[in-house]
Parts: structure tokens; C-alpha cells; sequence
């Protein structure tokens, strides 16, 4: 096939993709159901490999297809599926625009023992130890959380612009949101990654996918058996050179003309330039290398480098405390494990699923889960943990199960969920206000959807919390709510594996309906 | 002069309700003119919430009577919880949408309705049913979720609390119901009029942690006042309030109480709830500060039973 159609319908289709992608991870409405978060995830091949080895379905098979469709047409996935790759086109379009476009690209040799000694380091690590590579390296992933740290802030932000400009006019269809920032440590990882990312591409292309991306590179091994690919015409090759400074992923020698097709992502862009018509996409015919380098506008990517930084400090400068109350809570909340997701099981089984897309952590209607830091230990940086000083799990939700694309959270409907003890709350008398300040509150006790947080009688007429532990979901509203600061008097301490809560009892009271005004 | 005022329309509003009830129905009442009666207090029993609305604010001369035409107002209803209209931990929508449609009547140029929730405020305005009601009678929900909406204001003479940011939307209204609905709260005993101000104000943290019941009593204190009260007794949740487990917490009173005094609505509130007056500390707090009468038999009270 000649046909200058291809790069037409790549684009479009890709186009098309990405902004799915962009709307799933920067939707801060909750617009988009669950189930066509699944259906756009079903294609990402590394998610839908772990589903797979999690559960042995078909329904998890995803993976499957590309293989199949990697064998057929060669790394078509790199150009069609994966948003951090369309991503990349992106910029690096971008980046043509600063760039005289004829000595852009051109052919490099392959960096053969750099991606291939990742694509086994990768392998190697992910069967002895797990999936800590994968998580680092997984494109899908990668792109989740570009998304999650860098494009919804940004987004939330125009948001908010917006809504204040509407909210004069009385129109209040938008709402402002407070833009949440994370632990600035979390950020050093998807912002490394923005860097190596954005600057090769914004400058080489496709470099990352064929130097560093294990996906790319193991498709790339496929490739080499693909029965579509780019092919030239040597006859009707007049070797102008120009298909080689178009290629993104700077792999066509047009001396010999030959294609590389382990680092190819059928772009198709140089079927469109060539002006001999020697190029073409079709069936496989047998039959490769020059230097070129290139330099760049550093100050722009500087420049959004800061902007980058500059934008998680000014994120978490919006974070306001509350006037704090007279004395300083004292005791220091003794927490022995973080709270892990609902649906994740365990700790050990959850870390050990998670590629820490972060696609639940932007689903969650009450943002309370935030990308882990140290509280997994290394092991699952960047995987999602709750945090209930900022928020809490809202009892009536279970959309971080329903959109895991690893299984990583298991599925769990309502009722399921409502019994699912992730954590205990612990109550630290010496840090309550009915004990510092002798003074009602109650707070924790009225958030508390179970009442395993509930008052008992303490001095006077005042009340103080008591907590029931087996009827605690460990949600964390008792934690968010209580007003005590630097330390709460009721925190959650999660359980390292999950439990089943017991389902609070409740009698009829013995109130009856009134039949007289008792005044 | 009062009491010959009081004789002459409670018999005349006694006589149309009268005549409307045996007419079949409360639609005239609806729609007939507004008079000018004034109890301190209208508590009605036995009917259907919007219909007791329409009782008892017929009582009290009209919706006419607190809101002049072209004012703004705020409905103020309590939202605070994700739990769907049965379990009575919100305002009743029905009665919601009563208020607007009573208010619009009256000449109200535009009726908000927004509540500082505790669970997700998303899920709150939806699953209460209260933003499909109020939308539905042509009211504004705003969101009231972004600390980017309250404002600062000052409370001359509050003992624990002088400063408080509330909604834009308080201060940029000229009318203010306060439709609470009456439940058991686990710390204060009661929640109701008073407390559910704690929907306006963004820092309800500060409250929590400096005299609850004090901080209570001291908003009160606030020049924004509410023109009138409705508390809301259809449902009541009478324990593990102000949030409820279950159904088995609600008891079904079919009551609703009209009052511009938010102290004596409170007080009454908690007879209702069962509840000795003094124990809702910011009853009697409130009250010292002369910020309402909790005597209820001081009050000029208009009983009514449908």
C-alpha cells in the first residue's frame, strides 16, 4: 500500500485516542462510567498482561491481541495505542516547529545494549522480584501519571478560572476545587521521566521508545517476524534522503534503502514524502547505516522544567490550614501500616499488582488517595495509598475497583465494600479535645458511617469517643474530621492484609411518633 | 393591640383553613392572599411536608411577609450526608421545593440553595434528592465545596468565636431561610436551627475544637440572621444522629415548626427530639445571650393538627 491515506487515518485515530486518555485521567467531574475507562484499557498491553497472570481470563486478554497484532503489522501499537507514544509525537511536532524541518531526524545507529540489556534487566527483575521495573518503565503507567502530577493541576486550575468568571455572572454549571498537591517527593520520579521523555522527544523523535521503553523494545524483537511492513522500491529510489530526516524513530538508511524495523512504529510518514512513490506499507520482502546530531532549544524546556516545579509548590501552597485550636495535640499517632485501596487485598498482594498508573487516584470522587511515598517502603513508591488527614474513603464508592486495569484493586460491589475492613480507627484519649479542653466535639463520631466510632458518657454532660473495632471499616472520616492538630486523637491504622467488619447492628428506638405538640 | 391582632386573624386564618380543609384540599390555601398573622411560632402535625408547609406559612400570613419582590434568596437546607431522603439525615426535598415555590410566589427574583456537606458534596446534593427538588422548583445549586467561596466576617461579642468565613452566597443574598432538619447529634444531643449553620462556614474544624457548643451559640450572634426557620420533623433521626446507620434510627413524626426565632425553634425542637432543653447546651447559651427566647410557654405558639 502507497496509500497517503495511512499516515491520514494514524493520525486521526491516534488523535482520537489520545484525547480519550487525556479526558479519563483529567476527569475531575467524574463524568466518564467506569466501563468505558475498561474498554479504552483492555488494549494497554503491559495492564492487561498482569490482569491476565492474575486471573487467566480472556476477558483480561488484551495482551493477546497485540502480540497478534504486533506480528501482523509490526509496532503499529506505538503509533495507534500507546498514549505515551502519541504523547511524544505530540511534542516532538512541537518540537519540529523550532527546528529547520530537513535536518531533523535521520538515520542513528540503534542503541542495541541499552534497550536490550533493559528489555532483560526488566524481564529478570519482574520474575524474581516483581513488578518495581514495570511500574518505573510501563508507558501506560508513565503517561498516568504525567497526567495525574503534571496536566489535571493545570487543568483544575483553568477550571477554577473559569468558574469564578461564570460564578459572577450567577452561572455555577462549573465549581471551583481545591488543587491538591502531593508529598514533593512523590514528584521526583514522573518528573525525571518528563524530562528524559519530553526532551528526546521534543528533539530525536521516537529515541525513548527505541532506546529505553521495554515495551517498545519487545515489540521491536516481534517485529522482526511481522508480515506488514515498510518496504521500498529500489528501482524507482532515487536515495533523496528525505524519508530519512522525516523518520521519528530515525531507523531508515536510505543508502542502502533499508528499514529497521525493530525500532519502526509505522508512522507512515514517509510514504508521504517520498516523491518517488519508492515507498510503501505491505506484505514482507527481504533486504541497513550515517550520523547526524542534533542540538536544541534548551531554554524552553528549561523553562517548562520550572513552570513544572514551580506548579507543585504552588499547589500545595493552596492547601490552607485551619486556625488551630489552643494547645497542640501531644501524642504522636502510632501508625504500624499504611491503608491500602480498597480491593487490594493485602499490602504484599496489592504492591506486588500495582503499576502505579495513578488512573485510581484520579477516578476517586474524594481524592483520598495520593501516590505513596515512603509508606510502602520502596517497594511501592508511587503506588496509591489513603491519606485521611486530607480526605477520607466515602462509604457509598467503589470506582478505584471498579477501573484498575493491573487487578491490582479486585473488583467489589457495594455491599462487599461496606464490609471490607481496610483499617481499625485508634482512639488517643490525651490527645481529645473533651479531655484537653473539656469541651463537647464529637466530630469523629458524627462522620463515622458505622458508628464504630460512638460517644460514652465522660465528665459532666460531656461525651466522649469510644471506638467498636469490629464494626470499623476503616474509612477514615473520624480521622479526617477530627480538628486535633499536629497529631489527631483518632487515626486509622491499616491492616496489612484486609478483613471482613462485622455489620453494625441497629434496634428500633423506642422514641415513638408524637400524637400531641410536647410544648 | 396585639392580642386583639392575634384574635382577629388566627380566627380568620382558622376559618379559611378550616373552609379549605373541608373544601378537600390545601390548594386554596396556596393560592389565597397573604394575611397578616404573627405567632411566634407555627407547629403543624399530621401531614405531608410540603403540605404542612403550606399550612403554616398561610399561618404566619405568607411567604409575602418575610420576602419582597426582586430579592434574592438563600434556602439553606441541611445537606451534610450521603444518605438517600428515608434516613432523614438531610433536609426533606419535598419541603425544599416547597420553600422555593412559596418564594418565587412571593416575588423572589432568584432562590439559592447550597450546604457545606460533610460527606461528598457531589453525592450529597444528589443522592438527598435535594438538587433534583430544588432544581426542578427553578432554584440555583451552587457548590459550596472550595474554601474559594466563603468570605470572611466578623462576630462583635462572640465569646469563642469573632471571626468566621462564610458563603458568598449569605452575604450577597437578602433573604435567609434556615431550613434545618431536626435530628440527635452525638455530641451537642441536638442538631437543628442553631447547628446548622455550621453548613455556611467553611472551618468548622475551629468549632470543633474551641467550645462546640459555645462557638454554636456565639454565630447566632452574626447580623445575618435567618428571616424565618423551618425545621423539618417529617422523619426524624432520634439516635446515632447527626449521620444514622439505618432506618431503625428514624422515627416518623410528620411534624414541621415555623419560627423567626431560631432559639425558641431549637427549644421546641428538642421537646420534639424528647430531649431535656438545658443538655443542648447552646439552647441555653444562646439564650443568656439574648439571641432568643428557649421559654416556650412565654411564646405565642399556633398549634396545628391535620
Amino acid at each position: 500500500m502507497r496509500s497517503h491515506a495511512l499516515r491520514t487515518i494514524r493520525i486521526i485515530f491516534s488523535t482520537i485516542l489520545f484525547i480519550c486518555f487525556f479526558l479519563v485521567f483529567v476527569d475531575f467531574r467524574y463524568i466518564i462510567p467506569a466501563k468505558y475507562i475498561n474498554i479504552l484499557l483492555y488494549l494497554q498491553f503491559i495492564p492487561s498482561a498482569i490482569k491476565f497472570y492474575g486471573l487467566e481470563t480472556l476477558a483480561a486478554g488484551g495482551f493477546l491481541f497485540i502480540i497478534a497484532l504486533t506480528v501482523l503489522t509490526g509496532r503499529t501499537y506505538c503509533s495507534f495505542l500507546c498514549p505515551l507514544g502519541i504523547g511524544q509525537d505530540l511534542f516532538s511536532r512541537i518540537g519540529g516547529r523550532f527546528k529547520k524541518k530537513f535536518r531533523r531526524y535521520g538515520y542513528k545507529k540503534p542503541y542495541t545494549i541499552m534497550r536490550y540489556a533493559l528489555l532483560a534487566i526488566t524481564l529478570i527483575f519482574t520474575m524474581i522480584w516483581g513488578l518495581y521495573m514495570i511500574t518505573l518503565l510501563d508507558p501506560y503507567s508513565i503517561f498516568g501519571r504525567f497526567m495525574t502530577f503534571f496536566a489535571k493541576p493545570v487543568i483544575i486550575l483553568i477550571n477554577n478560572f473559569l468558574a469564578g468568571i461564570l460564578g459572577r455572572f450567577d452561572i455555577y454549571t462549573l465549581n471551583k476545587i481545591t488543587v491538591k498537591g502531593f508529598p514533593l517527593g512523590v514528584y521526583s520520579i514522573p518528573a525525571a521521566f518528563f524530562i528524559l521523555v519530553g526532551v528526546l522527544s521534543f528533539t530525536k523523535g521516537r529515541l525513548y521508545c527505541n532506546a529505553v521503553c521495554p515495551v517498545g523494545t519487545l515489540f521491536g524483537l516481534i517485529s522482526k517476524i511481522s508480515i506488514l511492513r515498510i518496504k521500498f522500491d529500489e528501482e524507482a529510489c532515487t536515495r533523496c534522503g528525505r524519508c530519512a530526516v522525516r523518520c521519528k524513530s530515525s531507523c531508515i538508511d536510505f543508502l542502502k534503502p533499508d528499514v529497521d524495523v525493530t525500532r519502526c512504529v509505522d508512522c507512515f510518514n514517509c510514504i508521504n514524502i517520498c516523491q518517488d512513490n519508492a515507498i510503501s506499507y505491505g506484505l514482507v520482502s527481504f533486504k541497513k547505516k550515517v550520523h547526524e546530531t542534533d542540538e536544541n532549544k534548551r531554554k524552553i524546556i528549561i523553562g517548562s522544567i520550572l513552570l513544572l516545579f514551580g506548579l507543585s509548590r504552588t499547589s500545595s501552597a493552596q492547601e490552607k490550614t485551619a486556625p488551630k485550636p489552643k494547645k497542640d495535640s501531644t501524642v504522636k499517632e502510632n501508625k504500624t501500616s499504611p491503608v491500602c485501596p480498597p480491593g487490594g487485598v493485602s499490602i504484599t498482594a496489592f504492591n506486588k499488582d500495582c503499576t502505579a498508573c495513578a488512573l485510581c487516584i484520579n477516578a476517586c470522587p474524594n481524592r483520598v488517595l495520593e501516590p505513596a511515598f515512603k509508606q510502602y517502603g520502596l517497594v511501592g513508591m508511587m503506588q496509591p495509598v489513603m491519606n485521611y488527614h486530607k480526605s477520607f474513603c466515602t462509604y457509598n464508592c467503589t470506582v478505584c475497583t471498579e477501573i484498575c486495569p493491573t487487578n491490582a484493586l479486585h473488583p467489589l460491589v457495594l455491599e462487599a465494600k461496606k464490609l471490607t475492613q481496610l483499617g481499625k480507627a485508634k482512639f488517643i484519649k490525651d490527645n481529645c479535645i473533651v479531655k484537653t479542653e473539656k469541651t463537647a466535639c464529637g466530630a469523629c463520631s458524627e462522620a463515622c458511617p458505622t458508628k464504630a466510632a460512638h460517644m460514652i458518657p465522660y465528665e459532666g454532660n460531656l461525651v466522649i469517643p469510644e471506638v467498636t473495632e469490629d464494626i470499623c471499616i476503616g474509612c477514615g472520616h473520624c480521622e479526617f474530621a477530627c480538628p486535633t492538630v499536629p497529631y489527631k486523637a483518632i487515626f486509622v491504622d491499616g491492616n496489612p492484609v484486609h478483613m471482613a467488619a462485622k455489620k453494625p447492628e441497629n434496634e428500633q428506638s423506642d422514641i415513638k411518633k408524637p400524637v400531641e405538640f410536647p410544648f | 393591640m396585639k392580642r386583639r391582632d392575634f384574635i382577629k386573624t388566627s380566627a380568620g386564618a382558622g376559618l379559611a383553613a378550616g373552609a379549605a380543609l373541608s373544601l378537600g384540599g390545601y390548594s386554596q390555601l396556596w393560592a389565597s392572599e397573604p394575611t397578616t398573622s404573627k405567632y411566634d411560632m407555627v407547629a403543624v402535625m399530621g401531614g405531608e411536608p410540603d403540605a404542612m408547609f403550606d399550612l403554616g406559612i398561610q399561618e404566619l400570613g405568607g411567604m409575602g411577609t418575610y420576602i419582597q419582590k426582586g430579592q434574592k434568596v438563600l434556602i439553606k437546607p441541611n445537606i451534610g450526608w450521603d444518605v438517600i431522603p428515608e434516613l432523614a439525615a438531610n433536609t426533606n426535598p419535598l419541603l425544599v421545593k416547597r420553600i422555593i415555590e412559596h418564594c418565587f410566589k412571593a416575588g423572589a427574583k432568584e432562590v439559592y440553595v447550597f450546604d457545606h456537606t460533610c460527606d461528598n458534596w457531589v453525592n450529597c446534593y444528589k443522592n438527598s434528592g435535594i438538587e433534583k427538588a430544588a432544581k426542578s422548583a427553578g432554584a440555583k445549586v451552587v457548590p459550596a465545596n472550595s474554601e474559594s467561596y466563603y468570605h470572611q466576617i466578623e462576630i462583635p461579642g462572640g465569646i469563642k468565636l469573632q471571626k468566621a468565613k462564610v458563603h458568598q452566597l449569605l452575604l450577597e443574598t437578602d433573604v435567609f431561610i434556615n431550613v434545618p432538619v431536626l435530628k440527635n447529634h452525638n455530641s451537642t444531643r441536638m442538631t437543628c436551627c442553631l447547628k446548622n449553620n455550621m453548613g455556611i462556614v467553611w472551618d468548622r474544624g475551629y468549632w470543633h475544637s474551641n467550645n462546640l457548643n459555645q462557638c454554636i451559640a456565639d454565630y447566632a450572634l452574626y447580623e445575618k440572621k435567618p428571616a424565618l426557620n423551618v425545621i423539618d420533623c417529617y422523619n426524624v433521626m432520634v439516635k446515632h444522629g447527626p449521620q444514622g446507620v439505618s432506618k431503625e434510627d428514624v422515627v416518623q413524626m410528620k411534624s414541621q415548626i415555623l419560627t423567626t426565632d431560631w432559639v425558641a425553634g431549637d427549644a421546641a425542637a428538642a421537646r420534639m427530639l424528647g430531649v431535656e432543653i438545658n443538655t443542648v447546651e447552646y439552647i441555653p447559651m444562646a439564650h443568656k445571650m439574648g439571641l432568643g427566647n428557649m421559654n416556650l410557654d412565654a411564646l405565642n405558639i399556633k398549634r396545628i393538627k391535620m
